[in-house]
């Protein structure tokens, strides 16, 4: 993908260091998402590429380390003042996390519940949970439960979901695991799509290297807790680095 | 001697549960009163764990009553006490058989169904994905549920209570043929003031005790559907044995304020 033309930092992470008993994940790394851009972290299984993303919006606390988020410091805020920083993510769980009690529609909804008001949209509920899923192509399934649709229709509504509040950054955890050739590509390209239509800037978790080729502004490969390669997907595919080398043999 | 520490540390286990589940306690006292408050999915709980346990307490305490008064009958009527039937069966439900019966099965029924299903919201990070939205999942799933329970299991043992007595007057009727209007009049005449209050107050330490472990374990669940499981599981045998812990104390209590 073309680079983006800005170069405003809307996430940087500094020296982020997560460690489970002796299991040090992460070990001092650095991050920067500039705004517009499509930054992947390629590590891995069990590099700890899900535990960095879960810090970032603080599912987790990291053990030292900045994050910063729209000149925000995560660490810092109260639950009031991050629940509405909160606002201004999108996150893609890895398994789409539908609230399998409710249907499309309701799982849309509850986001909205209690920060419609403070982020003053005109629209009413039922348009902006329309105009989501018209945007991942699921304006029909509005009334289905969870359990009554496909893998990839889950994905859809799961980024439907991350959209309704508009946000300006979009997290993606591994988007396109789980899935079959056509469907990963679909949600690639609606991936792409969404980033034109709402001027986001994305951080992509994936081991996925097609993904990463297709999607990619940056890759920063994530092993043994720290950076150990950044560059464009063509700079690494040269690259002559063994561990490097590994992830794109293929 | 490896019995014994596995017993041991199964016991100091349960101990550091116990204490876990206070902290947890202490976080649901300090949250319920502050806002924002989720008043919508409080009385869809609130239906969920009272109206749809209705039968099964029902049927449990009509059998109860039935069975309690058919065994008690042959031995009351060989002292020629049979009149003292309604009250001894009065007396016996409403202080202790009913309240624990009634909280055992809602143990079971309840306390796994919400172990269950937020460990399964754990393990399917639909609770991570409640606290990325803006919602806090602690004052959406945990407070709405315990408080849910603390407010329906009196009014479920209240209710069982009431079918286990009928079921004992049915068998009185048949049997004895006792009236059921002169049953009734026995039974309220045998009640007094210090068998009806300490039995009310347990029963909202029953229900909370049912929704705390029940949210705890959930909340608490391990990664993977064997975790969903144990959570299940696990809310039962522990609510089940605070149940008794909790009832022992009421007793221990109310013998103090009230002649037992």
């Amino acid at each position: 993908m073309e680079k983006p033309t800005q170069i405003q930092p809307v996430l940087e992470i500094k020296d982020l260091r997560k460690s489970f008993g002796d299991n040090h994940v992460l070990r001092g790394f650095n991050l920067v998402l500039n705004k517009g851009e499509n930054l992947v972290v390629m590590g891995k299984s069990g590099s700890g590429k899900s535990v960095m993303i879960k810090c970032l919006v603080g599912l987790m606390q990291a053990d030292s380390g900045s994050i910063q988020i729209n000149n925000k410091s995560i660490v810092t805020l109260g639950q009031v003042e991050l629940d509405l920083l909160r606002t201004e993510i999108g996150f893609l769980f890895q398994g789409s996390a539908l609230y399998d009690s409710m249907t499309v529609k309701e799982n849309l909804e509850f986001p909205l519940r209690r920060h419609k008001k403070k982020l003053n949209f005109k629209q009413s509920n039922d348009e902006l949970i329309l105009e989501a899923l018209k945007n991942v192509g699921l304006e029909d399934a509005i009334d289905l439960m969870p359990s009554e649709l496909s893998g990839g229709m889950k994905r859809r509504v799961a980024l439907a979901r991350a959209l309704i509040m508009k946000p300006k950054i979009i997290l993606y955890d591994e988007p396109t695991t789980g899935l079959d050739p056509i469907t990963a590509k679909e949600i690639i390209a609606l991936m792409r799509q969404i980033q034109t239509q709402y001027d986001t800037s994305s951080l992509i978790i994936t081991h996925d290297v097609d993904c990463a080729r297709v999607i990619s502004n940056r890759i920063i490969l994530l092993i043994d807790g720290i950076n150990y390669a950044e560059g464009t997907y063509q700079e690494l595919i040269r690259s002559h680095d063994p561990k490097v080398k590994a992830f794109f043999k293929h | 001697m490896s019995h014994k520490l596995t017993f041991s540390g199964r016991i100091s286990g349960f101990f550091f549960e116990v204490g876990d589940m206070s902290l947890f306690a202490v976080r649901y006292f300090r949250e319920v009163f502050r806002g924002p408050y989720e008043f919508r999915e409080l009385l869809n709980q609130c239906y969920t764990i009272g109206n749809r346990s209705l039968l099964l307490v029902g049927v449990t305490g009509f059998i109860l009553g039935l069975v309690f008064t058919l065994q008690s009958r042959p031995t009351l009527m060989e002292f020629g006490a049979e009149s003292w039937m309604p009250s001894m069966v009065s007396i016996s439900i409403v202080r202790e058989i009913g309240p624990v019966i009634t909280a055992l099965i809602c143990a079971g029924k309840i306390g796994s169904g919400i172990g269950a299903e937020l460990g399964s919201m754990k393990v399917t990070e639909q609770i991570d994905a409640m606290e990325v939205s803006g919602t806090n999942p602690f004052k959406y799933l945990v407070i709405t549920r315990i408080t849910a329970t603390t407010l329906m299991i009196p009014l479920l043992i209240v209710f069982g209570d009431f079918i286990a007595l009928l079921g004992s007057a049915l068998v009185e009727n048949l049997k004895g043929g006792v009236s059921f209007t002169l049953y009734f009049n026995k039974v309220f005449n045998a009640l007094s003031f210090g068998d009806l209050l300490p039995a009310t107050i347990k029963s909202f330490f029953f229900g909370f005790v049912i929704g705390l472990v029940g949210c705890y374990k959930g909340y608490h669940c391990k990664k993977g559907t064997l975790g969903v499981g144990e959570a299940s599981n696990s809310a039962v045998v522990y609510a089940s044995m605070l149940l008794f812990i909790v009832d022992f104390i009421a007793v221990f209590i109310s013998d103090i304020f009230f002649e037992i």
